[in-house]
């Protein structure tokens, strides 16, 4: 039966089926049509949130009065707040903003209570970790309603005619790190990550795959090359190409996205090269485990997904179930995302973010033993 | 080492892969300074055997030594002096032919490296192609090109894995006018090859069939061992028979081993002398065939051989 245009059923038929069988054969491919799906949306559905509850907060009380006290209860039912610390000094506050350990300080003034009952409606600070404006935006629309109300139950009998707005006391919002609340202060650093973990994990997964695939792999492992000597070998040019990308994204974010570079570049330039080798590595280990080359896009792209979702490059880490987040700690995008914020945005040191640094250690060290393992599998 | 030592000298060495066997309890010794042809059909296990010599695969069982050292334990060794030819082309096809050169002496850490590459240009003809891109080269001067890589680092070994195939006849007489150079400056050579001509110019051949070494020697000691029989016919043009007539009637009577046709010719074959004979009385007879009995060809003696061990590895109880 042919149809007028000059196609055949038969002929096409011929094809598909072929396509089917190809397909059933490819085993991966095959796994990956069916769980990719399956995987991404109950990892996706169930963990991305992009209104964040139960964020950390740090409070600084100095009053310790009645009503700081019912001011901190009632932000905490209303779920956006955790509170996980008091602390003392404001070196102390500021200490654990920077290292990300909170997302909030609320400062209670001396004699904030009193002042309170005297109707001098006082200051209360809140000051809040804005590198993402999306992780904090709901927390702090829920807190400026919430001021409003919060000290109702407790301004009874003489003190009820304070129960009227304006609230008895000043909420001053303080958006550190990102005053204007720009996305794209948060984006811009962000995409470094998410450039160098698509770029790299590709080209490696697919350089040593295609060794393979060309037949030229079993012409390098006659020669008297070690194993590690290939490995690091063909990961090497693509550290320059790395720091190709780190350059250029820099020099964009500055001129064409106006993004603030408050710390040191050096130490950026530094950190960077522990995030490139653990990606490297990643794409290495795809291509020992990817037969040929397709799978080898595959398997990237299978990383490249949570990668993005899952590390608080698009959606707030801190709105994610605690097993999410558990697993997101696995990527190295996630350390590298805090790493290069806090570098450029809140102008971070060594010691802030020492701890983000030695977690990409430990992810390029398990992968690597892997990579170099699963690399002397296949010679025999 | 002294001259008196062979190149390769391995014992029982056997290879399986899930369950398969592929290399079974082989020995070989090829003498230094020879070519040895080493033949037998597709999946016979040439290529695994070449592998386990060089240490990309170890062996399940089985010892020996390549160039007096120790296939099992000293394999990075090996590896620096021997040069192995992989049956696909296996150099960079996006680089130039003196950029693949360049690769492979560095790999190599050659001394006088740059000097090393000219000659080696030079010495095969690569020299006013130098520059041209691997992959754009036809598949003889692809397999100069090989060749070339592997001859780089002066191996006293060359493993060649069918490095014929697929090249056309001049471009292979002079590959092999090139392996015969190499062998008279003291080179050893392992060649696997389907090609009978070039079986016939190797010093010695070792036949492979399903992981068993079949039969060892010169061409003609293998051809003698085999104890073949063989006939010829012609078709006499007399007759009504033809030769495909003849190709039917043959098929299946005893002592029958071997029936190919060549042209208008029939070649006709069989271990059992006597056997042979009874079968093919009534065709003798018969006026539409000029028969003529004549020595078998190396050919005859290799497909006779492998019809003889499918049997044994289909039939056998194994």
């Amino acid at each position: 039966m042919t149809i007028r245009f000059g196609a055949s059923a038969h002929r096409l038929w011929a094809m598909v089926l072929k396509e089917f069988i190809q397909m059933r054969r490819d085993r991966l491919t095959f796994a990956m049509m069916v769980g990719i799906p399956l995987i991404q949306l109950i990892l996706f559905g169930f963990a991305i949130n992009s209104d964040p509850r139960h964020l950390p907060t740090a409070v600084l009380d100095s009053d310790r009065g009645p009503f700081g006290r019912a001011l901190i209860a009632s932000m905490q039912t209303s779920r956006y707040f955790d509170l996980v610390q008091f602390v003392a000094t404001e070196d102390e506050a500021d200490a654990l903003l920077a290292e990300g350990k909170v997302q909030f300080v609320v400062s209670i003034p001396v004699d904030f209570s009193r002042r309170v009952a005297r109707g001098d409606r006082p200051a209360l600070l809140v000051e809040a970790d804005a590198t993402d404006p999306a992780a904090t935006s709901g927390a702090l629309g829920a807190l400026e309603t919430m001021a409003r109300t919060a000290l109702d139950r407790d301004l009874t009998g003489s003190l009820a005619g304070l129960k009227v707005s304006p609230p008895p006391f000043e909420l001053r919002l303080h958006r550190r790190y990102n005053q204007e609340a720009d996305t794209q202060y948060n984006v811009v650093p962000g995409l470094m990550g998410v450039v160098l973990t698509m770029t790299l994990v590709i080209m490696t997964a697919l350089a040593v795959t295609r060794e393979r695939e060309r037949g030229t792999m079993e012409n390098l492992l006659v020669m008297p090359l070690r194993p590690i000597e290939v490995m690091l070998g063909k990961i090497a040019p693509y550290v320059v190409v790395g720091y190709i990308q780190v350059a250029v994204i820099v020099i964009t974010a500055r001129l064409v996205f106006a993004v603030p570079i408050v710390g040191s570049l050096w130490l950026l330039t530094l950190t960077s090269v522990v995030f490139i080798a653990a990606n490297l590595a990643i794409g290495f280990t795809f291509s020992t485990v990817a037969k040929n080359q397709t799978q080898a896009m595959q398997l990237s792209f299978f990383f490249f997904l949570p990668s993005i979702l899952l590390s608080g490059f698009m959606f707030p880490f801190r709105g994610m179930p605690l097993w999410a987040q558990y697993l997101g700690e696995i990527l190295p995008l996630t350390h590298f995302l805090r790493v290069v914020r806090g570098i450029m945005l809140k102008g971070n040191g060594p010691a802030e973010i020492a701890a983000e640094v030695a977690a990409l250690a430990v992810i390029l060290l398990v992968v690597s033993v892997i990579a170099v393992k699963r690399y002397r599998q296949t010679l025999d | 080492m002294t001259a008196a030592a062979p190149a390769i000298a391995v014992e029982g060495l056997s290879k399986s892969f899930g369950g398969r066997t592929v290399v079974d309890a082989l020995s070989l010794t090829v003498p230094a300074g020879k070519i040895m042809g080493f033949l037998g059909p597709n999946g016979s296990g040439k290529t695994t055997t070449i592998r386990l010599l060089c240490g990309l695969l170890t062996p399940d069982s089985g010892r020996g030594t390549c160039l007096g050292l120790d296939i099992l334990t000293q394999s990075p060794e090996i590896r620096r002096q021997i040069g192995y030819m992989t049956q696909k082309f296996s150099f960079y096809e996006d680089l130039s032919i003196v950029e693949n050169l360049d690769f492979v002496s560095r790999v190599f850490d050659l001394a006088d490296r740059k000097r090393k590459v000219a000659a080696t240009l030079e010495r095969l003809g690569l020299a006013d192609r130098r520059d041209q891109l691997a992959g754009q080269l036809s598949g003889g001067w692809k397999q100069r090109l090989a060749l070339a890589a592997c001859i780089l680092h002066e191996p006293r070994l060359l493993l060649l894995d069918e490095p014929t195939a697929g090249v056309d006849p001049k471009a292979r007489r002079e590959f092999w006018e090139q392996i015969h150079t190499l062998a008279a400056d003291g080179l050893t050579v392992l060649v696997s090859t389907h090609y009978m001509d070039e079986a016939e110019r190797c010093h010695e051949i070792a036949y492979l069939a399903y992981g068993h070494l079949l039969a060892r020697g010169t061409v003609a000691e293998v051809i003698a061992a085999a104890g073949l029989t063989t006939f010829t016919a012609q078709e006499s043009g007399t007759g009504s028979l033809r030769i495909a007539d003849l190709v039917r009637a043959l098929a299946g009577l005893p002592g029958i081993d071997l029936v190919a046709p060549f042209g208008s010719a029939l070649h006709v074959g069989g271990g059992d002398a006597a056997l042979l004979r009874h079968s093919l009385a009534p065709f003798l007879a018969r006026a539409d065939f000029v028969w003529r009995e004549d020595a078998p060809t190396l050919e005859d003696v290799f497909i006779h051989l492998m019809g003889r061990s499918t049997d044994n590895f289909a039939g056998g109880p194994r």
